[in-house]
C-alpha cells in the first residue's frame, strides 16, 4: 500500500469520524431536549406522583451527561483549527454566560426588573452566544 | 507566518481539498493555513513539508509582530 494511498485512507476515516460524532452530538441533544420536556411537561398534563418526576429527572441527568460527552467527543474529532474556533466561542460563551447572568441576577434581586430571572433565559442567551461566536469565529478564519 | 504552500500546491496541480486529505485536516483549515490566518502546529507542519518533499524553514518564513 503507498503511503498517499494510505493517508486518504485515514483522512477519510478522521472525516467519516467526524461527521460520526457531529451526528452522535445532535441525537444526544435531541434525546435531552426530550427529556427535559418530558420532565416539565409530563408532570404537568400525564402524572401526578413525584416518584415518578424524580425518575424522569434522574433520566434527564444521565442523558444530559451523555450530552456532554458526546460533545466532548466531537471538539476532540476535529481538527487543530476546528477545535481552536471551538474553544475561542466557548471562552466567550462562559465568560458572557457569567457575567451576563450575574447582572440578570443582580436585575431581580435589585427589583430593577419586574419579572423573576429565569434559567431558561440564561440557557437560550448561551445557546445564541455559542452560535454566533462559532460563525464569527469560522468567518474570521476563513 | 508567511508561506509559499498556495504556490507549491498550484506547482504540483492539487487542489486545498486533496491537501486537507493529505495531511489530515479539513479544507477550511488549508485555506486558513495559505492565507497566513493560522498558524499550524508542529505535526501538521511536518506533513506538508513531507508533501512538498522540502524542510518546514522552506515552507514558512518567520515574521515577528512588534
Amino acid at each position: 500500500m503507498s503511503s498517499k494511498l494510505y493517508i486518504n485512507q485515514k483522512s477519510n476515516s478522521m472525516n467519516s469520524k467526524l461527521i460520526t460524532s457531529r451526528n452522535r452530538l445532535a441525537k444526544w441533544s435531541m434525546a435531552w431536549v426530550a427529556t427535559t420536556a418530558l420532565v416539565t411537561f409530563g408532570s404537568q398534563f400525564l402524572w401526578e406522583s413525584q416518584i415518578i418526576t424524580g425518575l424522569a429527572i434522574i433520566l434527564s441527568l444521565a442523558v444530559g451527561v451523555g450530552m456532554v460527552m458526546a460533545n466532548r467527543k466531537f471538539v476532540n474529532d476535529g481538527d487543530e483549527l476546528q477545535r481552536k474556533i471551538q474553544l475561542e466561542s466557548m471562552a466567550l460563551t462562559l465568560g458572557l454566560a457569567v457575567v451576563g447572568g450575574i447582572a440578570y441576577s443582580q436585575l431581580d434581586t435589585t427589583n430593577l426588573i419586574k419579572q423573576d430571572a429565569e434559567i431558561s433565559f440564561l440557557v437560550l442567551f448561551m445557546g445564541i452566544t455559542y452560535i454566533l461566536c462559532v460563525f464569527f469565529n469560522a468567518r474570521k478564519y476563513s | 507566518m508567511k508561506n509559499n504552500i498556495k504556490e507549491l500546491r498550484a506547482a504540483l496541480k492539487m487542489t486545498q481539498s486533496d491537501l486537507a486529505q493529505q495531511i489530515e485536516v479539513s479544507r477550511q483549515t488549508v485555506n486558513a493555513i495559505e492565507k497566513g490566518k493560522f498558524d499550524p502546529s508542529l505535526p501538521t507542519a511536518f506533513r506538508l513539508a513531507a508533501v512538498f518533499n522540502c524542510s518546514i524553514e522552506e515552507l514558512f518564513v518567520y515574521e515577528s509582530e512588534s
